[in-house]
């Protein structure tokens, strides 16, 4: 019996460029239960945005998916054909846009973009019907109805990225896909703009997959985090499980790098910079950034290993098991050894 | 109620404005010159005719009076002014009883009749190709259109012109070589004649299309690249929308609206090429009129055309003006 | 050597621009290798006999000996008129591109430094300007060239008179063009930072602001240079050119007017819309080729 809503299982996705092959996705596997909050996080340029176009099955060339699955319940959306996969987008999964700016056709109104949606999917209803489905969808995102009769222009930031919001849930899809919903508004909207898709997401039933670089925010809205650094997957685990004990040496710095109140003053950032994801480093692509670098980390890929049943990590560190208490190692000499 | 008084307004006196400064102008360039035109034209018909009569000054001064040019500077331009602005633009000395007015009247129907239909297909067509060649859905035969539109868009319409008449009408005769309508036919309102007004016209129009149609093309293709870039684009797929729809209400919908701008900035140059494309066929519009008149040295017909075409052009800008925000909501006319 | 190597493989990147400096290249070739094998009097009428096709050997029939001396070549044949099509060629390019040259290089010069002034002065000069280039805009120049051009009469018009008419509606284009490149780049960070280093006006107009306008600069020329040929050919088409000289416009309104066509000499017409059509497919292709070097994006994105 699967327990799981949507299932990505060793995804590859890869750009074929003049200048080389880009690994956008290297093996990435992961699982959604139904009605989960997970998380996606790691810098720009790490292939988060990627992954959630690869799920969509909207790679375009020279991107490709040479190997992996994505299974949506027990459907493989890979092997769907063109027409199939067009029916899956908005009624099984649906995607909240990262630049709320200009993510909505200028030129239509707002009622227009959200019943396009539903027309082009043949729901079988009377426009009256989709009128109203229209309506409770604005309405279930704290818009006022009259706001589909507006054009984008007529909006403000937050009230499109709601707009939006409504376009991507009026079919009452499984999944949601939020990338960096919340990029381009300011804290105060970004805080009820978050509220509002943890509203509907409850209301509905739906499992999110919440994309983003914003640690703190992470905490406060998802249940199980995943962490991604240049295209691999290097952790994954409950909330409690990876704040309060993060296992991967990068997770390890991007949680300490989060500003503390009455720490003033010690800012902590990440030394060297992002790989380039056609020239990976050989082994753990992380190991030249990696302060507890030791043997193995420049020959091998690091597995995704399971030290606990909901707390997985790729990283040599943890190869022999159990890590040691409090799941930092002091110095690299003492495992080397 | 999409426009306010103030837009309006202030279209109507950039109209005024551009209706004013041809008039000037009009009015102005002639008298910056030595060139008295009514001395130089009854001269040349009187060497035409062999002697030049005694009294000819008499003749000349009597013309100048007739026609106001011995009233002072301020005074000929309130009444040409006023004249103009009434519609009245003077007598043609060439074919003296006939008025400017009525010359460009007859001129101006077959002119309008092939600019409008040219550039309306024109537009059409090459704002579709170019579309076409940029969505990556279209069939591959569309890229490979590119090459030749773009090189029929870099050549004048009137050279164009010139190689259809060699091939299509002289070599090969199939179409009349030139005129409105063939030698001996008397206008009227039968089939028989639209239609041989329609065989006249379709090499013209086919010389203005294929010229016209490159920019368009270009314009357009540029458009859909950059719109494709979008982020309403990347939603739009992500919504599930078909592909048509995605591809005619978010994409060419909205790369469309500089195409209809730069209409509008294009009109000036599409009247100057069909002038030339009309004396290349001896079509019996503007252009022609024009040509005729230079040769024949009636300045009050070459005044009178350039200022009726320029009145056309302002109107035609301030309909699009008033047109253009039912395209782009973005325009907000109501404030401001 | 390593400068003109990064030219060549910059230009295999950038057809569009190779073809169009290529033809260019042909012509200047062509008119000045030309111009030591024509004699000028042969582009003007009587400078050869009549309505000859193009030939290689031509003989007039009053000589029947002719083919034991010498005989004449037209290999472009020769017009109702007797002009040596050759001659017409090599000289009528020549002249095109000069007034072409001539009144885009004075467009843009004048458009540059209004462009400017109106940027930086701002206020009522800014209004005034910026509406006389909107409705010039409006106003086909070819018919304003008509009034003027008429005005002045065409027996005191020469070649360099015609270009200084046509460069009187050069210059709105590349005021506009260059007025609102300043607008943008006077706020960019780096003409901030001279302006707080004590640079002065001139000095950063100089050094700051000249060097990131050459492309636009490029651009506008080749655009300017565009239009005044499409001008000068328009009112020579019309019989307000210099009627006598053999330039492509004033070879044109002859074709038209003597009916060439007609009277079968198709070689009349052939030779001046070919040049006028390859220099117009040059010009296009030059701006096509710095527009791409000017926007690397629009490149990338194809």
């Amino acid at each position: 019996m699967r327990d799981y809503v949507l299932r990505v299982n060793e995804l590859d996705v890869h750009y074929y460029t003049d200048a080389g092959v880009v690994k956008a996705s290297n093996q990435v596997t992961f699982d959604l239960k139904p009605g989960e909050r997970l998380g996606l996080v790691g810098e720009s340029g790490s292939g988060k945005s990627t992954l959630a176009l690869a799920i969509l099955r909207m790679i375009k060339p020279p991107g490709r998916i040479p190997h992996g699955q994505v299974m949506l319940e027990d459907t493989d959306l890979l092997t769907l054909s063109e027409e199939q996969i067009r029916n899956v987008r908005s009624r099984d999964i649906s995607m909240v846009p990262q630049g709320a700016m200009n993510s909505l056709n200028p030129v239509m109104r707002i009622k227009d973009q959200i019943l396009d949606t539903m027309v082009d999917h043949n729901l079988g209803l009377s426009t009256r019907a989709m009128e109203k489905m229209a309506a409770d969808a604005l309405r279930a995102v704290e818009l006022d109805p009259r706001v589909g009769n507006m054009f984008p222009h007529e909006l403000s930031g937050g009230m499109k990225q709601r707009a939006c919001i409504a376009i991507s849930i009026v079919m009452g899809p499984k999944v949601i896909i939020a990338d960096e919903p919340t990029s381009a508004l300011d804290v105060v909207t970004q805080r009820q703009v978050m509220q509002t898709i943890g509203r509907v997401q409850k209301d509905m039933g739906s499992a999110v997959v919440l994309i983003g670089h914003d640690m703190g925010l992470m905490a406060q809205f998802v249940d199980r985090i995943a962490v991604m650094y240049a295209g691999s997957l290097v952790e994954l685990g409950t909330i409690a499980e990876v704040f309060g004990e993060p296992f991967h040496p990068y997770t390890q710095m991007l949680i300490s790098s989060l500003p503390v109140l009455g720490r003033r003053g010690v800012f902590e950032g990440i030394p060297g910079i992002t790989p380039l994801l056609r020239d990976l480093p050989p082994g753990c692509s992380f190991h030249d950034r990696c302060p507890k670098v030791f043997g193995p980390c420049t020959q091998r890929v690091p597995e995704l290993l399971k030290p606990r049943a909901d707390h997985h990590v790729a990283c040599h560190l943890y190869e022999d098991g159990v890590p040691t208490t409090n799941g930092i190692v002091q110095d690299k000499d003492v495992v080397a050894t | 109620m999409r426009y306010s008084f103030k837009f309006v307004a202030r279209r109507f006196v950039l109209l005024l404005v551009i209706i004013w400064s041809a008039a000037t102008l009009n009015f102005f360039i002639p008298k910056l010159t030595p060139r008295n035109p009514l001395r130089e034209k009854l001269l040349q018909e009187a060497t035409r005719s062999g002697y030049i009569p005694p009294g000819f000054e008499e003749m000349v001064a009597s013309y100048e009076e007739r026609f106001g040019l011995n009233a002072p500077l301020w005074q000929q331009y309130a009444t040409y002014m006023s004249d103009m602005f009434s519609g009245n633009l003077g007598v043609s000395i060439a074919n003296f009883p006939k008025t400017v007015a009525q010359l460009v009247g007859e001129a101006l129907p077959w002119t309008i009749g092939l600019l409008l239909t040219t550039t309306i297909i024109a537009f059409v067509l090459g704002t579709f190709l170019g579309a076409l060649m940029s969505w990556p859905k279209a069939p591959s035969a569309f890229r490979y259109l590119v090459p030749g539109v773009l090189i029929f868009g870099a050549v004048p319409a009137y050279v164009i012109a010139l190689t259809l008449i060699y091939f299509v009408a002289f070599q090969w005769k199939l179409l009349p070589i030139g005129g409105g309508y063939g030698i001996g036919t008397v206008p009227d309102m039968s089939v028989t004649f639209a239609l041989e007004v329609f065989k006249h016209s379709l090499l013209p129009a086919l010389a203005l299309v294929l010229s016209g149609l490159g920019g368009w093309t270009i314009g357009m293709r540029g458009m859909m690249v950059t719109v494709q870039g979008e982020d309403y684009m990347t939603f739009g797929e992500a919504k599930g929308l078909k592909s048509w729809r995605l591809f005619y209400k978010y994409g060419v919908r909205n790369a469309m609206l500089p195409q209809v701008t730069g209409l509008a900035l294009a009109l000036s140059f599409i009247v100057s090429g069909s002038v030339l494309v009309e004396l290349v066929f001896g079509y019996p519009g503007i252009g022609t009129l024009l040509a005729r008149s230079i040769n024949q040295l009636d300045y009050f017909v070459i005044y009178g055309i350039v200022f009726v075409i320029v009145v056309a052009i302002g109107i035609t800008l301030f309909v699009m003006d008033m047109i253009y925000p039912l395209l782009d909501p973005r325009i907000q006319y109501e404030r401001d | 050597m390593s400068r003109f190597h990064l030219i060549l493989r910059y230009l295999k990147r950038n057809t569009p621009l190779a073809i169009g400096l290529g033809i260019l290249v042909f012509f200047i070739l062509f008119t000045s290798i030309g111009s030591l094998f024509v004699e000028t009097e042969a582009g003007y009428p009587l400078g050869a006999p009549a309505s000859v096709a193009p030939t290689m050997n031509y003989c007039p029939r009053i000589d029947p000996e002719c083919e034991t001396t010498e005989p004449e070549a037209y290999i472009f044949g020769t017009d109702g008129q007797g002009r040596d099509m050759l001659a017409v060629a090599v000289q009528g390019t020549w002249l095109t591109m000069r007034i072409g040259l001539l009144a885009g290089v004075i467009g843009v010069l004048t458009g540059t430094i209004l462009g400017f002034a109106s940027a930086f002065y701002g206020g009522t000069f800014d209004v005034l300007i910026r509406w006389m280039v909107d409705v010039l805009l409006t106003v086909p120049g070819l018919l304003v060239l008509v009034v003027i051009a008429s005005s002045l009469g065409d027996q005191t018009i020469s070649i360099t008179g015609m270009g200084l008419i046509i460069a009187l509606l050069a210059w709105m284009g590349p005021t506009r063009t260059i007025r609102s490149q300043v607008l943008s780049m006077r706020e960019r960070p780096y003409v901030m930072m001279a302006r707080l280093n004590g640079m002065s006006g001139p000095g950063i107009i100089m050094r700051e602001l000249i060097p990131n306008l050459l492309p636009y600069l490029g651009a506008g020329l080749v655009a300017s240079v565009t239009g005044a040929v499409f001008a000068s050919m328009g009112l020579a088409a019309l019989g307000l050119g210099p009627l006598r000289e053999p330039s492509l416009g004033v070879t044109i309104y002859w074709v038209i007017n003597q009916n060439a066509f007609l009277r079968g000499l198709w070689w009349w017409g052939a030779v001046p819309i070919i040049t006028v059509a390859l220099i117009f497919v040059m010009l296009f292709l030059i701006s096509v080729g710095l527009d791409e070097l000017a926007n690397p994006r629009v490149r990338r994105s194809e």
